[in-house]
């Protein structure tokens, strides 16, 4: 990565991203990378998905084709319209083994003009984690991989590594309902830029940082948690 | 050179057609019909019909009174058109130069073919044998104009009329045999001339003035002395290549050789055509009589030759060559227009109907198959499962937007579970609920969204939709099916899980 030059005219193009972006190399989110996203529980797949979805709609302004591997076909799409994702946008495949998804993962990484691949995998090798790396950096699609390995991590060529957790929304004072969908984002590992975790919320369009008041709390109940 | 033509008649060519499809009623009399002015109108016959009184043009009502047990089947004319014509495109084996003769008939140019079978007796003959196997009554004649084959088939017992015997062997025939209209027939008969014998001497400014030019021309055109034209069928050449090989081939670089090869001549001729591949077969043909083949199908119509080469390649594989292959067979199945589009050096505003993407898909629904890619379109249903539909292709645009949605889910169950609540006041969401042994605590919910069957789909309860967030943060999609009621347990399932 040495050399590496900061791509000037996207600068201004990544909104919504505001208070995550001190952490990312230049200030902007890579593109042309793989990025991995640990979902060691089930119950994180939505929010991981969701974070994904906000994340594409900063960076790519909801334009371009998005292909989402997944061997579970449970995602729905009109959901995507939340996030200014056009849904008919996005083609899902559902491979039936795992050997299938990482050749369509693969396949689908080289491709040219793509903007986003979203992938669900069992479990990312080293191995398989530099083969992806190296087809976007030729093809300048940006990759995100749901890992779903529940035992320990282990070591991938990946730019970065993310995990989100759904935090409890917040309502304005007495208010009844559900506030907007928050997540606990931890982003344990980016190259060239650093690591941290934030408490976000998915508001207008934009994610927002929530006060710190109630990070500490939250750290104590996750820690609870998960030991 | 000297012209020799032969017409085929094809006597029974409806009921023939329907009859070799159920041959439990062969032996029964069988008419086909149609309606017409309100009545049902008998069109064609069998030869058991026709011996009972019955014709063509019988009311189907009269019919049934000659013979009670008649068996009548609906007539398709259309259908006839094309069956015909696929008889024309089988008898270019006997000439190169097969008509149709519409409405049951075909004519042959046979022009320096006969000698092939030996004699025109034995050409006849050879045809009405093989037209006879496949269940068709037929009747063949063969003369030196078109007008006398004609006539000579459907009414004269000599069939084949020698050159310069057209005058004597028409004489003896009626005056319908010279394919003329019926109003003309019928001016024929009432002046009593009912044998082409009766007039075919008389001087030809008199029959012009009473029955018309084209009466005169149809004599002439039978008798030799005017010119008659016919509209041959053009059979639309294959694309299919074949590529012999002088030794056979074992290796897979022989074989990659051999498909670069054909997949090079037939896409430059598919580029000057403007045409594109949408499927395409390459049959191998091994020594020991073994024949492989491999399909490949594209999204869009492609006429490059790296890219189906690469779809072939992933299949290649599949062929086993044990002791040599020693033709190569590619066969175009589908091929549709392409328009040759204008390379973009810039791609980073990448639409779904780039030529990537196309390729890309290509290649997965070769390896993996085209039931494992989906691309969703908005459908006008409340119902959530409804509310989306499969878009059929690439480019495919629905027209209707996408509703600006209330809460729904990132990820649904697709087949909603049920799960045990607890719900302390009417209408309101659960306190608790159960789903897979696990307990959750629900802090905060929003809704009911009352969704309604759409009772012109079918039939059942409506559900009440809960966005609810539990202690941990986790929110999900849960409904109430039908209205609350404290005499029966209510039945709660969860449909998802939000963002």
């Amino acid at each position: 990565m040495s050399g590496i030059k900061p791509p000037l005219e996207e600068l201004k193009r990544q909104e919504g991203l505001e208070c995550l972006k001190d952490h990312f190399p230049f200030g902007i989110f890579p593109k042309g990378a793989i990025h991995e996203f640990m979902c060691s529980e089930p119950r994180d797949m939505a929010a991981t998905g969701g974070f994904i979805a906000a994340l594409i709609h900063s960076v790519f302004h909801s334009s371009g084709t998005i292909i989402w591997i997944s061997a579970a076909k449970n995602i729905f799409p009109a959901t995507l319209q939340l996030f200014n994702i056009e849904p008919s946008r996005i083609i899902f495949i559902h491979p039936s083994s795992s050997k299938e998804s990482l050749w369509v993962i693969e396949e689908a990484l080289k491709c040219n003009g793509l903007h986003a691949v979203i992938a669900e995998m069992n479990e990312l090798s080293f191995v398989h984690s530099r083969r992806f790396q190296l087809a976007v950096e030729s093809s300048n699609v940006t990759g995100f991989v749901m890992n779903m390995k529940t035992e320990k991590e282990s070591t991938t060529a990946c730019l970065s590594k993310w995990k989100i957790h759904s935090l409890p929304s917040e309502t304005i004072g007495d208010m009844p309902g559900v506030g907007f969908p928050r997540w606990k984002v931890m982003l344990t590992k980016m190259r060239n830029g650093k690591t941290g975790q934030w408490e976000v919320e998915w508001r207008d369009g934009k994610m927002v940082h929530v006060q710190q008041e109630n990070l500490d709390w939250l750290d104590e109940t996750l820690h609870q948690q998960t030991g | 050179m000297q012209h020799r033509y032969v017409s085929i008649w094809f006597r029974y060519l409806k009921t023939d057609w329907y009859l070799r499809r159920h041959p439990d009623i062969k032996s029964q009399p069988f008419v086909m019909y149609l309606l017409q002015n309100g009545k049902m109108v008998i069109t064609a016959v069998n030869a058991l019909a026709e011996a009972q009184g019955i014709f063509a043009g019988t009311v189907l009502a009269d019919a049934r009174a000659i013979h009670p047990g008649l068996i009548a089947e609906v007539d398709q004319p259309e259908q006839f058109q094309k069956l015909l014509l696929k008889f024309g495109e089988w008898f270019i084996r006997y000439s190169p130069v097969v008509a149709i003769d519409a409405p049951d008939g075909i004519i042959i140019d046979t022009s320096g073919c006969t000698h092939l079978w030996g004699s025109e007796e034995k050409y006849l003959n050879d045809i009405t044998l093989r037209v006879g196997g496949m269940g068709y009554t037929v009747q063949t004649a063969i003369a030196s104009t078109i007008g006398t084959a004609w006539a000579a088939c459907r009414y004269s017992k000599d069939k084949i009329i020698k050159d310069g015997e057209e005058f004597k062997s028409l004489s003896l025939l009626p005056a319908s045999s010279l394919r003329i209209n019926e109003s003309t027939l019928e001016s024929l008969h009432k002046l009593g001339l009912r044998y082409n014998k009766d007039f075919i001497s008389m001087p030809v400014p008199a029959l012009r003035r009473r029955f018309g030019n084209d009466f005169v021309i149809r004599l002439h055109q039978a008798l030799g002395l005017e010119m008659e034209w016919i509209e041959p069928i053009t059979i639309i050449p294959p694309l299919q290549e074949r590529l012999h090989c002088l030794e056979p081939i074992v290796t897979r670089t022989g074989i990659e050789i051999a498909l670069h090869k054909l997949l090079e001549i037939i896409c430059d001729r598919l580029l000057k055509e403007q045409k594109g591949i949408r499927l395409v077969c390459l049959k191998i043909f091994r020594v020991d009589g073994i024949t492989q083949s491999i399909e490949i199908g594209t999204h869009r119509p492609s006429n490059n030759k790296q890219h189906i080469y690469k779809l072939f390649e992933i299949k290649l594989q599949t062929i086993a060559p044990a002791l040599g292959i020693e033709l190569f067979v590619l066969e175009v199945l589908k091929v549709e227009d392409h328009q040759p589009e204008q390379e973009k050096i810039w791609m980073a505003n990448a639409e779904l109907r780039a030529a990537p993407l196309a390729l890309l898909i290509d290649r997965i629904t070769n390896k993996i198959g085209s039931d494992k890619i989906h691309r969703y379109l908005p459908d006008e249903h409340y119902w959530p499962e409804r509310s989306i539909k499969e878009a059929l292709s690439l480019t495919e645009q629905s027209t209707v937007s996408w509703p600006v949605y209330k809460p729904r889910p990132l990820r649904i169950l697709i087949e909603p579970e049920l799960i045990s609540v607890t719900a302390p006041v009417p209408d309101y969401p659960p306190m608790f609920f159960r789903h897979n042994g696990r307990m959750h605590k629900i802090k905060k919910a929003d809704g009911p969204e009352r969704i309604e069957q759409e009772w012109w789909l079918q039939e059942g309860l409506h559900r009440d939709y809960y966005y609810v967030e539990d202690e941990e943060g986790c929110r999900y999609w849960l409904f109430r099916l039908g209205h609350y009621d404290p005499e029966k347990k209510v039945e709660w399932y969860l449909h998802g899980y939000c963002f």
